[in-house]
């Protein structure tokens, strides 16, 4: 038996990858719902029986109802990161309800991180929210701030200050492009605070849901001045690495 | 069980809230303390002084006070609780550890100031404060500037401790203790001979050895004790009357030299072991300490006010002119690292030299919000921690429960990095 599944239940989204001789056999991403269990129950059902590991916001949901073991999201970030890239030694993950730096040594293994706390400034939620004020969907509101030829400062970090800053901004007749491309730049600025704290002067891979944010790539290259790489599905790294977890443990 | 609702009632508490208040609290004592497995027996003890701290302890102090007994509400551990003790005073700390309460505090003060602070004050201004009304006066200190803007807006008096350790400040500090003796003295009439602190110098120390002596075998490569439960004793040791403490301690102390020699241990496998290090945890908080322990990990050694800074050092009880004592006295408080004092090279040494006689193997910063002294002096012993190749994570939060997934994930991936240093 050589296939090994990785479940990733973040807070907006669930990730699902099933290993089969190493290579991804399925992949595959839902929204978090009322009821995640039942989805992850069907896809379990049509996987067949394979080692599973669970990561993310609802680790221990998922082993408290299914035969599953745990690692932090961390953990399995740096692992399924080194197995994309194995020279990448920095790793950024933006997810719905968090970000978070991760430095990792040449083998792949966590030398340090670094995380955000309770504010949801600079997490998927925040963009969202700040989307929302704009009445549009997430990829419309990333392209409008690239449309921008300036932008405007955003004085607030809070989510909820900063969308009622934006409110009050669309309001006085500012132009949408420069009040999104302020907000991009305001997180960017955020995440620059966590890279000057970690000193370590690598390139950078950037996954989780935000690291398809064109614009908020676009402005983190500019800004840390080096190389940000992004893999082709950056959303599934964090549960590729914990499948490959369960596969070592298979093969121990 | 008894019931206090009449005592309450007369103490002019709310007993609505009040109810809330302890609902909440039972309910976190259930899931964190409670849930635990392989618990010694007496801290069955120290379970029923957590919850007798609103019912029989304040029995007890009511009736205290109406023999003509004296008490003064306290904030922190450097009031001496020997000369208070020895004047026939009994200090009343009072820092609130619920988060319940902490909205309450909205009332009076701004929302950006710990949660100590708030907590305490959220407590008293919703009349869920047993001890309000049982204090003469309240005693507050300079450790913060949220504190001492708070004792200004209360009326409350004040000790200063001074935020340096250089002779001039040491002098400072020696006349303080001295007008602390006074003040306690006026209260209530009594006066401090030499043989009442001498006695009451001994009694505290014994306090503070039986302390000692439950924190050593957390030592031990299996320690027969759990962090959590570790942290309550202390807690409980702020509360409760000093004869009774020492006597469940005792007890404590006993069954976990037994516990250590059989090899039981209040631990499952072979976790990790770490140090909770900088802001205190009054009794009601233990919020970190369990999400670390639930994560695997032990805690073996907490470097706080509720922890070692509280009983690690004695009072020499070597004098017996009364100068002699005060001047001891001093120095046993003047030497605790408080991260109010600038600079705190005396913490750096002692989270050094904990590291190694605790066989520490990652720190954890134990931050409240807003508590800036230690948020910024974490840095400073993160710096120190690196050059002994200790690592550490700083946790900064508050006592209410919305960030303990994160706090939790954060935990585990520090865990698995530190295994997988090792």
């Amino acid at each position: 038996m050589n296939n090994a599944i990785g479940i990733d239940l973040g807070s907006r989204t669930t990730k699902i990858v099933q290993l089969k001789d190493g290579e991804i056999q399925h992949q595959e991403i839902f929204e978090t719902s009322h009821d995640p269990l039942e989805h992850v129950k069907t896809t379990l059902s049509s996987l067949g029986k394979a080692p599973i590991m669970a990561t993310g916001y609802g680790r221990h949901l998922i082993c408290e109802n299914f035969d599953a073991r745990r690692i932090s999201e961390i953990k399995a970030c740096g692992k399924g990161a080194h197995h994309l890239f194995p020279g990448c030694r920095m790793v950024l993950d933006i997810g719905g309800q968090d970000y978070k730096l991760i430095h990792l040594n040449e083998k792949g293994s966590v030398l340090d991180f670094d995380m955000n706390d309770r504010c949801a400034a600079g997490t998927g939620k925040f963009l969202e929210i700040m989307a929302q004020a704009f009445n549009m969907d997430i990829e419309q509101f990333v392209q409008t701030a690239m449309n921008a030829s300036g932008h405007i400062n955003i004085s607030s970090m809070c989510t909820v200050f900063a969308e009622s800053e934006v409110v009050s901004l669309i309001t006085s007749g500012e132009s949408k492009e420069k009040i999104a491309l302020g907000l991009h730049l305001s997180i960017a600025q955020r995440l620059q605070a966590m890279f000057s704290k970690m000193s370590v002067e690598d390139d950078v891979l950037f996954v989780g849901g935000g690291a398809k944010n064109d614009c908020l790539h676009a402005i983190l290259e500019r800004q840390l001045k080096r190389k940000i790489r992004r893999p082709e599905e950056p959303q599934v790294v964090v549960a590729l690495g914990a499948a490959l977890l369960a596969n070592d443990l298979n093969a121990v | 069980m008894k019931d206090f609702r009449k005592m309450w009632k007369e103490l002019g508490m709310d007993l609505e809230l009040h109810d809330q208040l302890i609902e909440n609290q039972s309910n976190l004592h259930k899931k964190t303390h409670l849930s635990q497995k392989n618990r010694p027996k007496a801290m069955e003890r120290f379970d029923h002084s957590f919850h007798a701290s609103h019912a029989e302890r304040v029995a007890e102090i009511l009736d205290y006070r109406k023999k003509g007994g004296k008490c003064i509400g306290t904030f922190c551990i450097y009031v001496p609780d020997e000369i208070a003790l020895a004047a026939g005073v009994l200090p009343l700390p009072l820092c609130g550890g619920s988060d319940w309460s902490v909205s309450y505090a909205d009332k009076m003060f701004p929302r950006d100031i710990c949660p100590i602070i708030r907590s305490t004050f959220g407590m008293a201004f919703s009349n869920t404060c047993p001890y309000k009304t049982l204090k003469d006066f309240a005693l507050g200190e300079t450790t913060c500037d949220a504190k001492k803007k708070a004792w200004d807006l209360l009326g409350f008096k004040v000790m200063e401790v001074p935020q340096k350790k250089d002779p001039i400040d040491r002098g400072l500090w020696l006349q303080e203790v001295y007008n602390f003796k006074e003040m306690v003295e006026n209260l209530s009439g009594i006066k401090v001979t030499e043989e009442r602190l001498h006695e009451n110098i001994q009694l505290v120390n014994r306090k503070r050895r039986v302390l000692q002596r439950i924190n050593e075998f957390r030592k031990l490569p299996d320690p027969p004790i759990s962090g959590l439960d570790a942290l309550l004793v202390s807690q409980v040791a702020l509360n409760q009357d000093t004869h009774k403490f020492i006597e469940d301690a005792e007890v404590l102390a006993a069954e976990l030299e037994k516990r250590a020699d059989a090899g039981i241990s209040a631990y499952d496998g072979n976790e990790i072991r770490v140090m909770i290090a900088g802001s205190p945890s009054p009794l009601g908080n233990a919020k970190i300490h369990h999400i670390v322990e639930s994560s695997g990990l032990r805690i073996v050694v907490d470097e706080s006010c509720t922890g070692l800074r509280y009983y690690r050092d004695l009072v020499d009880e070597s004098h017996k002119d009364l100068d002699g004592m005060m001047r001891a006295i001093a120095d046993r408080y003047f030497a605790i690292d408080c991260s109010c004092f600038s600079p705190n090279t005396e913490r750096m040494d002692s989270i050094t030299q904990l590291v190694k006689e605790c066989s520490v193997q990652g720190v954890i910063h134990n931050i409240l919000q807003y508590c800036h002294t230690y948020n910024i002096e974490a840095k400073v012993v993160e710096n120190i921690l690196q050059k002994c190749g200790i690592p550490s994570i700083k946790i900064e939060t508050d006592y209410s429960q919305e960030d303990t997934g994160r706090i939790r994930t954060r935990i585990e991936a520090f865990a698995e990095m530190v295994k997988e240093s090792l």
